[in-house]
């Protein structure tokens, strides 16, 4: 009934919402300034996006089609909340980390889009997976925007001492904000250029047959 | 009558190519080179060897990386490296333009599709990266004393006193009268980054250009007169009005941006009118943040902020089509 391979591709490659979408860019180049700092957005936001789209999903034939959005808000700021309180107890380090930009995932664009793309529209597993596949997508995103941000721009991995040990000399560029738009800039690049590739070659075969 | 013959357009054609161009600007930066090795020593021209090196390589490698014609034999990456590794102090380590080169050739130009393609000139966007990556190793303590016995190839230890000393600008900014005369000033021994420092050399690789009429005088003229006229109308307290008009002219990299980055064909605009606008944005921004801002120069926030305006102005100054309807006729 579900596709889960192709929403999988979807979430991860093809509508990835960081590289492809490009949407909340707003924490995707403040916080990843770290790699732990992108793993720990990432799971919050996999976390939130996956509960909102079950709530909206539940409650879609309520939901005045006038008040949509306004509704998806209060559900969306209830989870983040929670969320919220939850990292606070359990890992203050990230909180400490990320601070703002965790009550702000509630006016991240990814999860109201998904909200009104999707979870307004479907019914409530394939919501479920939907959420949990594009918070993998920017999981993934996050997580390489860190990794090579910190590696270039401290020289370390998740904290650890990769390439200083070497006598690199750290390019502090890469963890100010301008670093953040050139790396994100190339990466898109990148990821369009495989995908306008990708496309071509299932043009072609579409051609041949 | 061979010459009556009616053929259709275009009747004159001229042999310049990119090629030729980039050679012409490559020779005309060797005066400053020549001076630089004499002021400098020969780790002014190690490095620039190994920014021209690395430039030429990235370009050839990116090229062959994405199966695209390769574009080394241009010349252009060469003269990226020249201008890049002259926009450096002498005290950097060997690999720094390397690192620069990187920037300014995949980052800056090829990503943006090749020459004649990128928004921003490459050379000095890298120049800006290296300065904001690694402000220890280009900022203010980063230049020697003319003539310091510096080793080729390691590192320069930096101690100051003995070979760390303050630029012309520097002493400006702080408020203080440069310790050299203008007559030194003008021939160049001087502290600062590798191809600056003479003015002489520069205008007459300057001169070689223009006369060759790879470049315009346009820009360059707009671009000096706009500063020297700002200087005058706010001079620094305590010091002659000319006298500093003419500091202001001889130190940092004006002379060498205004002829060699400001002209650019890539990021500046095309009409003579659009020119002049350009060079006076130039001017003013660089007039702006030498006496206003954090940094001792501003010779290359300037040139890059009106390299992303040069497309507006091309486009405001367009030209009427020949024969095309006149603005503000009278009816």
């Amino acid at each position: 009934m579900v596709d889960i391979k192709k929403m999988f591709k979807n979430g991860l490659i093809t509508e990835n919402p960081t590289f492809v979408q490009l949407l909340g860019m707003c924490p995707t180049l403040a916080i990843t300034t770290e790699a732990s700092n992108g793993v720990g957005m990432g799971v919050a936001v996999i976390l939130v996006l996956m509960l909102s789209n079950f709530l909206i999903s539940l409650m879609r034939k309520f939901i005045p089609s006038q008040v949509r959005i306004a509704s998806y808000i209060v559900i969306i700021s209830g989870v983040v909340t929670a969320i919220q309180l939850l990292i606070k107890a359990y890992v203050p380090a990230l909180d400490k980390s990320l601070g703002l930009f965790i009550p702000l995932i509630v006016v991240n664009c990814i999860i109201l889009a998904r909200a009104e793309a999707f979870a307004s529209k479907n019914g409530v597993l394939p919501s479920v997976l939907d959420g949990l596949f594009m918070g993998i997508g920017f999981t993934f995103a996050l997580t390489i925007l860190a990794c090579i941000r910190e590696l270039i721009g401290a020289g370390t991995l998740f904290g650890f001492d990769i390439l200083n040990r070497f006598g690199y000399e750290p390019i502090t560029f890469f963890v100010q904000p301008a670093g953040a738009f050139i790396t994100l800039g190339v990466l898109v690049a990148a990821v369009t250029a495989i995908r306008q590739k990708a496309e071509a070659k299932k043009d072609k075969e579409v051609d041949d047959k | 009558m061979d010459f009556l013959k009616v053929t259709s357009s275009p009747h004159m054609r001229h042999e310049d190519s990119t090629r030729i161009i980039m050679l012409d600007v490559l020779i005309a930066l060797c005066p400053a080179l020549i001076w630089a090795v004499i002021v400098f020593g020969a780790r002014a021209l190690i490095l620039t060897l190994v920014s021209v090196a690395s430039c030429v390589l990235f370009e050839f490698l990116y090229r062959l990386i994405m199966k695209k014609p390769c574009s080394v034999g241009d010349l252009s990456a060469a003269v990226t490296g020249v201008l890049l590794a002259f926009c450096l102090p002498v005290s950097v380590p060997i690999w720094l333009p390397v690192v620069g080169s990187f920037f300014a050739i995949v980052i800056v130009k090829q990503l943006y599709g090749g020459i004649g393609k990128n928004v921003v000139n490459p050379a000095l966007a890298a120049r800006v990266f290296l300065f904001l990556a690694y402000p220890d190793k280009l900022g203010g303590s980063a230049f020697t004393i003319p003539k310091a016995s510096l080793p080729l190839f390691g590192n320069v230890n930096l101690t100051p006193d003995v070979v760390a000393s303050a630029t012309p600008l520097a002493n400006l900014s702080e408020g203080a009268a440069p310790t050299e005369d203008i007559f030194t000033l003008f021939l160049g021994e001087r502290a600062g980054c590798i191809g600056e420092v003479s003015i002489l050399m520069i205008l007459a690789g300057a001169l070689y250009l223009l006369v060759r009429k790879i470049i315009t005088w346009h820009i360059p003229v707009a671009y000096i007169v706009t500063v020297a006229v700002v200087s005058y109308i706010f001079p620094a307290s305590g010091m002659d009005a000319v006298q500093y008009v003419l500091c202001e002219l001889c130190s940092g990299g004006l002379m060498l941006g205004a002829f060699f980055m400001a002209t650019d064909y890539t990021t500046s605009p095309v009409s003579a009118k659009g020119r002049i606008i350009y060079g006076i944005g130039c001017g003013l921004i660089t007039m702006f943040v030498r006496n206003c801002g954090g940094y001792p120069e501003g010779v290359s926030f300037a040139i890059l902020i009106m390299n992303c305006l040069a497309w507006y102005i091309d486009k405001f100054t367009r030209p009427r089509v020949f024969g095309g309807a006149k603005k503000n006729v009278k009816k």
